[in-house]
């Protein structure tokens, strides 16, 4: 072990009290770190999943149909017209086959599902409510939206004489498994399927909306034969989501929306919650770091005879400095161990007291071995840093007087 | 070994303390050679500079002019960390209050000289820490930390520890000041034991006209000059 090791060792284990009071100081805050980081992270992530458990990661849709004019202006006619926005009917994007085997090809991309979507009555009886219809590829659906996960009876068996219903829609109809339901569009043309499965994806206005039929039936039912109205995408990391879609749109000439356009408002709330929360960390790092500073200042005071004695005997300024940030190396990389087991601690109870009515946690536990790297990092770092001002003036203490005054 | 080699020279060596009008002249004019095997006494009224003396000729501070030499070679130029290196290398000290580090033990503290010029402990500074403690007589008091050893034998302790790198010349300051009769006396037996034993050249800084008479040779000092 080198010298200035078994000085500052041998001095923090002699100053016992401060070394407690540093200890423990980084300890706590070491502690409200990892506790907080891991709680907003499992909050967020949970939040993140419920939202994104039925939505694509990204949808692309056609370009809008846009008003043209017929009349040209060229040097010798000038035009004065009003042109109004056209009312945009339900179209399919054009290729969508060929696109659809290019998004699949991108390493980002990890599902692409093709949706005809549009409005539609389901009737039974005297019953008549408006519902979204769901043309679906059901294998590949349900790689992005896992409705079979979602199922409260029945099956997500989705054929040409197959339905699946949400769970509140099935009450409205008066319907349970193995009945029949007729579903009209606008324009007079129905089917009628039979009821498989129903779901409940966790949000009533879809519960009560969404009735998924194959993408056949749905192209004939809306009048688009061939076509689709929209590819739901996921990619590999979620919040690469709005860039991938920029890059989509701009290849494809479909526009794209991302999930984080979606739900703009979720993702202002987040981020605010994660800026609240760094400036919280960041002040707990800067009272530890106030802390170990003005003990190691006492401890160097203290210290001044040993000090004087060290230099009088050939130990250099610099060593005397070492000395003194070793110590407060030490006493962060101590702390932040003894810190993160009890913010792992602390975080696990909570999650335990913190249960839903149905004994599941509210959040999940996010414990990552990269955010205690972090937090160790900082924190060592940190109280390096705040024995940097008593360290120098350790250094500079002059032996004769060092020696004479203690 | 020739009788006239010289370790430390000192030439017209001034030291004022203060500035800007203030200045109070603590040295006025200091020659003084001290020859291997020497064991001077330096004696004289308290505020005669006895202290200021010891320390400049301890490098421990700088003189307002003149010239040092160790060991032939002139200090006045070197850096403070060239300084420090040499006060390592060719100086022990022994203070009034022995000025052990108390979280060390004794066979650790007489280590303390050698830990730092190699830069870590090995087992060869630990036999050479025994060896001096047992010269010492405090062969069974190793572990013992300062804390729990009487006044004779923590400065026993900062004695061997001065001997640790074997330099040629110990500075002792007031080394039996804080000592009863009897532990002085050993104290001052070990001194000259280890002068005679090692031609370690010594200068005592003392008070005590009876341990001054004992020395080879007396240098007095009265109101910053040599009167003696």
């Amino acid at each position: 072990m080198r010298i200035e090791w078994l000085l500052a060792l041998r001095f923090l284990r002699e100053g016992r009290a401060q070394t407690f009071f540093m200890l423990g100081g980084v300890t706590m805050g070491v502690g409200v770190i990892v506790f907080l980081t891991s709680l907003i992270t499992g909050l967020q992530r949970s939040i993140i999943e419920k939202t994104l458990g039925t939505q694509a990661h990204v949808v692309m849709r056609p370009p809008d149909d846009e008003a043209r004019r017929i009349i040209k202006a060229d040097r010798s006619l000038a035009v004065s017209a009003n042109v109004e926005r056209r009312a945009q009917r339900l179209s399919s994007i054009l290729q969508w086959q060929q696109i659809m085997r290019d998004l699949e090809k991108r390493p980002e991309v990890t599902a692409v599902s093709p949706l005809v979507a549009g409005p539609s009555f389901a009737i039974r009886g005297s019953a008549t409510k408006s519902v979204a219809l769901m043309g679906i590829d059901p294998e590949r659906y349900t790689r992005i939206v896992p409705m079979p996960s979602f199922m409260k009876e029945g099956e997500f068996r989705v054929t040409a004489n197959d339905t699946a219903i949400g769970i509140d829609l099935a009450r409205e109809l008066g319907v349970t498994l193995g009945d029949k339901i007729r579903l009209q569009t606008a324009d007079g043309r129905s089917e009628t399927v039979t009821v498989a499965g129903i779901f409940d994806v966790g949000i009533r206005d879809l519960n009560r909306r969404w009735v998924f039929i194959t993408l056949r039936s749905a192209q004939n039912l809306l009048d688009l034969v061939g076509g689709v109205s929209s590819l739901d995408v996921t990619v590999r990391d979620l919040f690469t989501a709005e860039i991938i879609s920029e890059q989509l749109a701009g290849q494809t000439g479909l526009t794209a929306e991302s999930w984080m356009k979606t739900n703009a408002q979720l993702m202002v709330g987040l981020k605010s919650q994660s800026a609240s929360s760094y400036l919280i960390q960041f002040f707990v790092i800067i009272s530890v770091a106030f802390g170990i500073a003005s003990v190691l200042v006492v401890s160097v005071i203290q210290k001044t005879r040993e000090v004087g004695i060290l230099r009088a005997m050939g130990c250099s300024r610099r060593r005397i400095q070492r000395i003194f940030l070793l110590q407060g190396g030490v006493v962060g990389l101590t702390g932040s161990l003894l810190g993160s087991g009890l913010g792992a601690l602390l975080v696990t109870f909570f999650a335990k007291t913190a249960i839903n009515p149905d004994g599941t946690p509210v959040f999940p536990v996010v414990l990552e071995l990269n955010m205690f790297l972090i937090a160790a990092g900082v924190a060592t770092i940190t109280c390096i840093l705040a024995a940097a001002a008593p360290a120098a003036r350790a250094a500079r203490l002059d032996p004769v007087v060092a020696i004479r005054n203690a | 070994m020739t009788e006239t080699k010289a370790i430390i020279q000192l030439t017209d060596v001034h030291k004022q303390y203060g500035s800007d009008g203030i200045t109070t002249k603590v040295l006025h004019g200091i020659d003084l050679t001290l020859q291997q095997g020497e064991f001077t006494a330096l004696i004289g009224p308290s505020g005669s500079g006895k202290s200021t003396l010891l320390n400049i000729i301890g490098l421990l501070e700088q003189p307002t002019s003149g010239i040092i030499e160790v060991q032939g070679s002139k200090t006045g130029l070197l850096s403070e960390d060239e300084l420090t290196a040499v006060r390592g290398r060719s100086l022990g000290f022994v203070f009034q209050f022995h000025h052990l580090i108390p979280a060390f033990s004794a066979l650790e503290n007489v280590m303390m000289p050698l830990m730092l010029a190699q830069g870590r402990p090995t087992s060869a500074q630990r036999l050479r820490a025994e060896e001096l403690l047992t010269r010492v007589g405090l062969a069974d008091r190793l572990d013992f930390k300062p804390g729990k050893l009487s006044g004779g034998q923590q400065q026993r302790v900062a004695i061997a520890r001065a001997l640790a790198l074997n330099p040629p010349l110990i500075l002792a300051d007031e080394p039996t000041g804080n000592l009863d009769t009897a532990a002085a006396d050993e104290i001052f037996k070990l001194l000259r034991e280890v002068n005679q034993d090692s031609g370690t050249t010594f200068l005592i800084v003392t008070h005590d006209p009876r341990l001054a008479g004992r020395c080879s040779r007396v240098v007095e000092l009265v109101d910053g000059r040599i009167v003696t």
